[in-house]
């Protein structure tokens, strides 16, 4: 038995916008994502061409050497929109709010053994500021990128990055009750100490690559791809074997956005290899050039966090990227 | 140890200062390559003052909880066909052209905060912008969303992106758009933070949003409601960066004023759009757009302008023109589309008895004497069927391209506002002192303009006839032409059972 309640039924006279039904067909009525994120971006008739970029219209396909017949073949795998991403993000900043609280509280970080509370200083602190260079990356790719599908997308990603640069910092801020010690010794070792040359280096060149698309292999691809599963995974269990358990409390936020975020760079890694030959090729060559660089960058930080197993631990980390990334036609 | 306590400010400063760097392995100038080409001069990025401070998780949270209570109403309002319970189906007038014509600048606004929020310097500034990009990305996506049911059920909301690249009255907040896009950052910033959404954006809202609400549209309302606590984040960011850049330095003084100068201007024009919304598309309308642009420009704005004299602002330039126009823009505007209604994407038609004697009262200087007798003789017109719509295509304006039919309101309200300038050669004409102003200062810029009548000409859209091009906008037989001749108007006397047409209509 079921209880029905009858309500005046009015037939429509289209199940939805033009665009989607030309997408995909009138059987059924489109999502909200596909709503929200297909074709809203312009591209036709543009009136002035930028004072600041006059070689190109304001949105323009030629910032990539990559060529798509239909810059909307990319969807991406969360469906996200603004509603449903800022639901998702607050249900897990509601979860981290608490667990940060309850460290807070119960003065948590004042247990951790000495040698675990350096680590964080020397290790995680300092990838606030890479969070902080992926903030602008994407945002970089965002407005210099095509398709509202594919902007939107990087849109989110950079105020995650923002939102996980806030959170390495409060960790900071919890550690030193406040006080920005550690901090400061984070953005002197990230200016000054040779460890992180390298990566800081590698990101700043990324600030000033003219193709969108290989900032999003170089960023998005290739550094989350080897950092995220090497700190926020490998070292944090790491910390924890040894007594730091409470860190990964403070950190849960970055493992979960990242196995979540690798959907939807898989999803865009595929459709984009599989658009020609000449993306492919174009991506390996970005994907070769990238893996190696970073690769090198990393290394000095891994050898600090692991010890000598750090070299192996980059290493295993280097051939699960290549791993998952050939899965998607992506090979070096 | 016991933590030090941390004030919101400080807690906020921490989390978004510091974080950023001064390169060394490129050079700043190459990583933020956009921000001094425009003259403005910054010493001291760090001056800025966040005018809102909202840490990320924050943020999510305020946010999730308003996006939660939308989509409820939205599902609530599409379950139970509220589209009925709307004070007039020719109300969906303003809903297309909202869609159609302020949606996708929410998109633009999202492209070009987002632009700002990558380049300036500051770190301070780009997370403000930021900001303001997500939440104008909300903007446009939350409107597709409240309008689709709409688009179930009505004409003329299909297309709405497709359209805005193309229709000949949409340039018209496009070009306004894309104006601002195509300008330095801080430019932009002054376009559309200042001169937009702190000086008129009640001009916009008002009529869209309290017009929702005095027409039964609770969807359009809640949408506004929604979005209501993000633009005053908004309008707060416009005030901050202008008195961010003119502190300072002296030098940028000048070239703000022309800035705002300039996109008091453009953005004044888009707005001629709203007044013939306001005053003609709205079956209730909250207040005229003479009693609007006296609140929310004359006095508000003249406070503000007062307040800023302090830094050596002044009134924007023609301002007192826009302030004379208030009596005749939105009858120019609205005869021009009942003119062309056989190629608008939305319906027209002329204001009924009681429309009349309400504008009569709200425009008691010029409406008897100038405009009732015209949308009179197009009503005895359609009775007579008589009625025929424009056949010829109008002449724009170069700059802010709506068709030349402003008038010289100050002298003689019955002579049109012609003016026109040489540039290489070539003769470009303008509807006003204020467009003519802001061609002569970018001539260069200006000539690129997409000008959907010259394209018609040149055959760049679809074909030389009228329904050649109304095919090429997509725009379908039913979305244009007189409301009372419209399937919208036949589903809705349908609805509330009633088979014959209104006495108001036309007969053909």
């Amino acid at each position: 038995m079921s209880i029905e309640i009858s309500a005046k039924s009015i037939t429509p006279i289209r199940l939805s916008y033009g665009n989607l039904i030309e997408r995909f067909g009138d059987k059924r009525p489109p999502s909200r994502y596909q709503e929200a994120a297909y074709d809203v971006q312009p591209t036709a008739n543009f009136h002035y061409r930028p004072l600041w970029d006059k070689n190109h219209e304001i949105y323009d396909t030629s910032r990539t050497a990559i060529v798509m017949e239909d810059w909307y073949s990319f969807a991406d795998p969360r469906q996200y929109y603004y509603g449903t991403y800022t639901i998702a993000r607050s249900k897990q900043q509601e979860v981290a709010e608490h667990n940060y609280a309850f460290v807070d509280k119960r003065d948590l970080l004042e247990e951790l053994p000495d040698d675990i509370k350096q680590s964080v200083r020397d290790i995680l602190i300092p990838l606030r500021h890479i969070e902080w260079g992926a903030n602008m990356n994407n945002c970089q790719i965002d407005c210099m990128g095509y398709g509202s599908t594919i902007c939107s997308v990087a849109m989110f990603n950079a105020m995650d990055r923002l939102g996980m640069a806030q959170y390495i910092t409060r960790i900071g801020l919890l550690l030193d009750g406040n006080e920005t010690t550690t901090l400061d010794a984070a953005k002197k070792d990230w200016m000054e100490g040779p460890q992180w040359q390298g990566l800081r280096h590698a990101v700043e060149d990324m600030f000033v690559l003219e193709d969108w698309f290989e900032l999003m292999v170089a960023q998005n691809f290739v550094l989350d791809g080897l950092l995220f599963p090497l700190f926020w995974d490998r070292f944090e269990r790491k910390l924890s074997k040894n007594g730091g358990g409470t860190i990964a409390m403070l950190t849960e936020f970055m493992p979960q956005w990242y196995s979540e975020t690798v959907r939807w760079t898989n999803a865009l890694a595929k459709v984009t290899a599989a658009e020609s030959k000449e993306n492919k090729e174009l991506l390996s060559t970005w994907l070769n050039k990238w893996v190696s660089r970073l690769c090198e960058a990393i290394e000095p930080v891994a050898v600090e966090a692991f010890g000598p197993e750090g070299t192996s631990e980059l290493a295993e980390v280097k051939e699960e990227l290549l791993a998952r990334l050939g899965k998607q036609g992506l090979t070096i | 140890m016991a933590a030090k306590k941390l004030n919101m400010r400080k807690r906020y400063e921490l989390l978004t200062r510091g974080i950023g760097w001064e390169t060394s392995y490129q050079k700043m100038d190459d990583v933020f390559p956009y921000d001094t080409f425009e003259g403005i001069k910054i010493t001291d990025w760090d001056k800025w003052e966040d005018p809102f401070r909202l840490t990320m998780d924050a943020y999510w949270k305020f946010q999730a909880e308003k996006e939660k209570k939308l989509y409820a109403i939205i599902d609530s309002f599409a379950q139970n066909n509220g589209q009925t319970n709307l004070a007039d189906a020719s109300y969906l007038s303003a809903i297309k052209l909202f869609i159609t014509g302020v949606t996708p600048l929410e998109y633009a606004a999202h492209h070009g905060f987002a632009h700002l929020g990558r380049h300036f310097r500051g770190e301070g500034a780009r997370v403000a912008c930021q900001m303001q990009a997500i939440d104008e990305l909300r903007h446009a996506q939350t409107q597709i969303h409240t309008i689709s049911h709409y688009n179930k059920h009505f004409t003329g909301l299909h297309d709405p992106f497709y359209q805005s690249d193309r229709v000949w009255y949409l340039s018209v907040p496009k070009s306004f758009g894309e104006d601002a896009l195509s300008a330095g950052p801080f430019e932009f910033i002054t376009s559309i933070s200042f001169a937009f959404e702190y000086v008129l954006t009640n001009l916009l809202f008002v009529p869209f949003m309290s017009g929702a609400a005095y027409n039964g549209d609770m969807a359009t309302t809640t949408f506004g409601f929604s979005a209501q606590s993000d633009e005053s984040r908004h309008m707060t960011l416009g005030l901050e960066i202008i008195k961010f850049m003119l502190e300072q330095h002296e030098d940028n003084l000048p070239i703000i004023q022309g800035w705002i100068d300039k996109h008091f201007w453009r953005a004044y024009r888009v707005l001629a759009l709203v007044s013939a919304m306001q005053d003609y598309m709205l079956t209730n309308t909250p207040m005229s757009w003479k009693e609007a642009w006296d609140i929310y420009f004359v006095e508000n704005g003249g406070a503000l302008f007062e307040d800023l004299g302090r830094y050596g602002l002044k009134m924007p330039k023609h301002h007192e023109l826009a302030t004379a126009e208030a009596e005749h823009l939105s009858h120019q505007v609205w005869s021009v589309f009942c003119a062309l209604g056989n190629a608008t994407g939305f319906h027209t038609f002329e204001p009924s008895d009681e429309k009349m004697d309400w504008l009569s009262e709200k425009y008691p200087n010029t409406f008897d004497k100038y405009y009732r007798p015209r949308f009179e003789h197009w009503k005895k017109q359609k009775e007579d069927g008589t009625f025929e719509y424009l056949a010829s295509l109008p002449q724009l304006c170069q700059v802010c391209q709506i068709p030349m039919i402003f008038t010289e309101v100050k002298t003689d309200p019955m002579q049109l506002s012609f003016r026109n300038t040489k540039f290489k050669g070539d003769n470009y004409h303008f509807c006003s002192d204020g467009c003519k102003d802001i061609f002569e200062n970018e001539p260069e810029k200006y000539v690129q303009a997409w000008l959907p009548v010259h394209q018609i000409f040149q055959g760049n859209c679809g074909g030389a006839t009228i329904p050649e091009v109304l095919k090429w906008y997509k725009f379908e037989p039913e979305d244009g032409g007189d409301y009372f001749d419209s399937q919208d108007f036949r589903r809705w006397q349908e609805w509330h059972g009633k088979d014959e047409p209104a006495k108001t209509g036309s007969d053909n």
